[in-house]
């Protein structure tokens, strides 16, 4: 279940390689700023950390859109360098200013007795916060599925991914879809970034490791599909979950070693896409 | 007309400019001194000094890698973890000399980085890069399985113990010194070859060296290779001047952190970029060490500005304006015989 966490991540993730061909090292560490700001939402109000989900997620897509049309526009074409650059600083500069302002300190919101809950099906105990979770981003993925899907925006992304030069001849701005697109991928951060820190404790440094797992689901389910990307998290999440369970506290490497033989097996993912 | 063309000036190609005649001579002169320097100074100056030098190296290695070879590499801590911990295994494990240890550190750093290189090539631009991370994350989970290395809290060096304090502190500079002039001369010699015209050729555009007679995935791996047997040497000289070996220092994201920011600020794809580089991070580490995190805020916000408005760094603003060049790495033509 850990694999609907890891699905809203990499969405994001996804989404921006897609779009824009950049990978951004900043991502979990947006992830990790989306979590403290809803940390003090709901300390200051007193509210769910659910609930700070209205405020953070559009402060947090309003700085994914100036971010990409101010800086990371500006990395854009030609060498990977400068993204790779740009990305990175900006998540060495999120992750001190968060270590200066907040503690080093393990942190974790609460939902109340949702925590705990959980539904007894036979044999099988299912917390009801990770099956929720888990419904809740196949909710998003459908969403956002249908979007690209069906809308001009979409359609939109959809072109650029496959053609910019030839997109912009027809009169769409890449640098505004580039935006939009910027905006709904810190979205996702933000909303993942809230969900695991309510499963499990955050601290400053912890944007590391959800960038690698989100990168290790895009590449199990294969770049450039959006239902590989969650099919990938689902692997990665039972792979994690399982392997823990064979071997106490080696989870974390018995994922990253099912994500190096997926890289070195079927490097083209489970969708099987193979681009260029 | 009858008349041909009586007389076609010969065209000399050299490869030495005017600066770098004087460069590379007056480069060897400072290393020269700089052999003589635990002599001259006080040993906290030795200890501080052999710092830098080995940031030359980790910063030599990267540009060589990502500069020259394309591969923007964030998990090169691996091979600086595998430096460290073949050092101490070697050393204090299997009592091997310590100076052949460093290099046979160097070597084992690099035979697994040949055995990466099959994996991580698959990916390439900023997955390459995140690849590469994850697989440092393997290598330190890994080397942390082990009781015999120490599990998760590392172990202590004690072959060193033989030397008093003093020679020791001096030992690992002079160490640091011979690592540090064995990869600028590697970097030099390489980029100057035919190999690193091929190789800059993959890094600007890889399916036109492809058609162009470039082999390019031997090419890269040759320098990815190299870079991690570099940086695994760099990694066996850290153990010895810290005489510690720790798995979350060692195999932290922070060493290629660091690695970029030289190379950035410097100027990439140059030889002289990363030294300038290593001196001015080096300069800032002594200034600022006491800020902590600001520091590192700092270090973000310089690395952003370079990367958006000074792609080239330091040294290719220099070379802009003077065509200034330590090293004789380029061509240049000129009308008239040798001078």
């Amino acid at each position: 279940m850990l694999g609907g966490l890891y699905a809203i991540f990499a969405a994001g993730l996804s989404l921006i390689f897609g779009v824009m061909k950049i990978v951004s090292l900043a991502y979990g560490a947006f992830a990790v700023m989306a979590a403290f700001l809803a940390l003090h939402f709901t300390e200051a109000t007193g509210w769910s950390p659910a609930l700070s989900l209205l405020v953070v997620v559009p402060l947090m897509a309003a700085f994914g859109w100036a971010l990409q049309r101010f800086v990371l526009q500006r990395t854009l074409g030609g060498s990977a360098l400068p993204s790779i650059l740009v990305t990175f600083g900006i998540a060495i500069i999120i992750e001190n200013v968060l270590l200066v302002t907040e503690s080093a300190d393990q942190k974790r919101m609460s939902l109340g007795w949702i925590d705990t809950a959980a539904l007894e099906l036979g044999a099988i105990r299912l917390g009801v916060y990770p099956l929720g979770l888990f419904i809740f981003s196949l909710l998003l993925f459908g969403i956002l599925a249908l979007v690209i899907a069906k809308t001009q925006f979409g359609r939109a992304v959809r072109a650029i991914s496959e053609d910019a030069p030839t997109v912009e001849l027809l009169g769409i701005r890449p640098k505004t879809i580039y935006a939009w697109a910027g905006a709904i991928a810190l979205a996702l951060a933000a909303i993942g970034g809230v969900a695991s820190g309510v499963q499990t404790s955050f601290s400053p440094t912890s944007g590391g490791m959800l960038l690698i797992f989100a990168f290790e689901a895009v590449i199990i389910g294969g770049i450039g599909s959006l239902w590989g990307t969650f099919l990938g998290a689902l692997v990665l999440g039972v792979a994690q979950t399982v392997g823990a369970n064979f071997f106490p506290s080696q989870g974390i490497l018995i994922g990253h070693i099912v994500f190096l033989i997926f890289l070195a097996f079927m490097p083209q993912g489970l969708s099987g896409r193979v681009k260029r | 007309m009858t008349t041909a063309p009586t007389h076609v000036s010969p065209v000399t190609i050299t490869r030495w400019t005017r600066t770098s005649r004087f460069g590379t001579p007056a480069v060897t002169v400072v290393f020269v001194i700089m052999f003589a320097l635990p002599f001259m100074t006080a040993l906290s100056n030795v200890r501080s000094v052999t710092d830098l030098l080995i940031f030359i190296i980790l910063g030599s290695m990267w540009n060589l890698m990502a500069g020259y070879g394309g591969m923007e590499s964030v998990g090169q801590q691996a091979y600086i973890g595998l430096g460290a911990y073949g050092l101490v295994v070697l050393a204090d494990q299997l009592g091997i000399n310590i100076f052949l240890a460093v290099i046979l550190a160097g070597l084992i750093a690099g035979v697994i980085s040949f055995l990466i290189s099959f994996i991580a090539f698959r990916l390439i631009g900023g997955y390459f890069a995140i690849g590469t991370w994850v697989i440092a994350e393997v290598v330190k989970l890994i080397v942390t399985q082990f009781s015999s290395l120490g599990l998760g809290s590392g172990m202590s060096l004690y072959a060193m113990s033989s030397f008093d304090r003093d020679l020791r502190i001096a030992v690992s500079y002079w160490i640091a010194l011979g690592v540090t002039v064995l990869a600028v001369i590697t970097c030099v010699l390489l980029v100057r070859s035919g190999f690193g015209l091929g190789l800059t050729a993959v890094r600007d555009d890889s399916t036109a060296a492809a058609t162009s007679g470039v082999d390019v995935s031997r090419a890269k791996r040759l320098v990815f290779v190299i870079a991690g047997i570099g940086t695994g040497m760099a990694g066996a000289i850290i153990a010895i001047s810290t005489l510690r070996v720790q798995p979350d220092s060692l195999f932290s994201v922070q060493w290629s952190v660091l690695m970029i920011f030289m190379v950035v600020i410097g100027g990439v794809g140059t030889i002289e970029g990363p030294i300038i580089g290593a001196i001015i991070y080096w300069g800032l580490r002594e200034a600022l060490a006491d800020y902590g995190s600001l520091y590192l805020i700092l270090l973000g916000v310089v690395a952003i500005v370079f990367a958006l408005f000074f792609r080239n760094g330091i040294w290719g603003i220099i070379q802009k304006r003077t065509r200034f060049s330590l090293f004789p790495t380029g061509y240049s033509a000129s009308f008239g015989p040798p001078k």
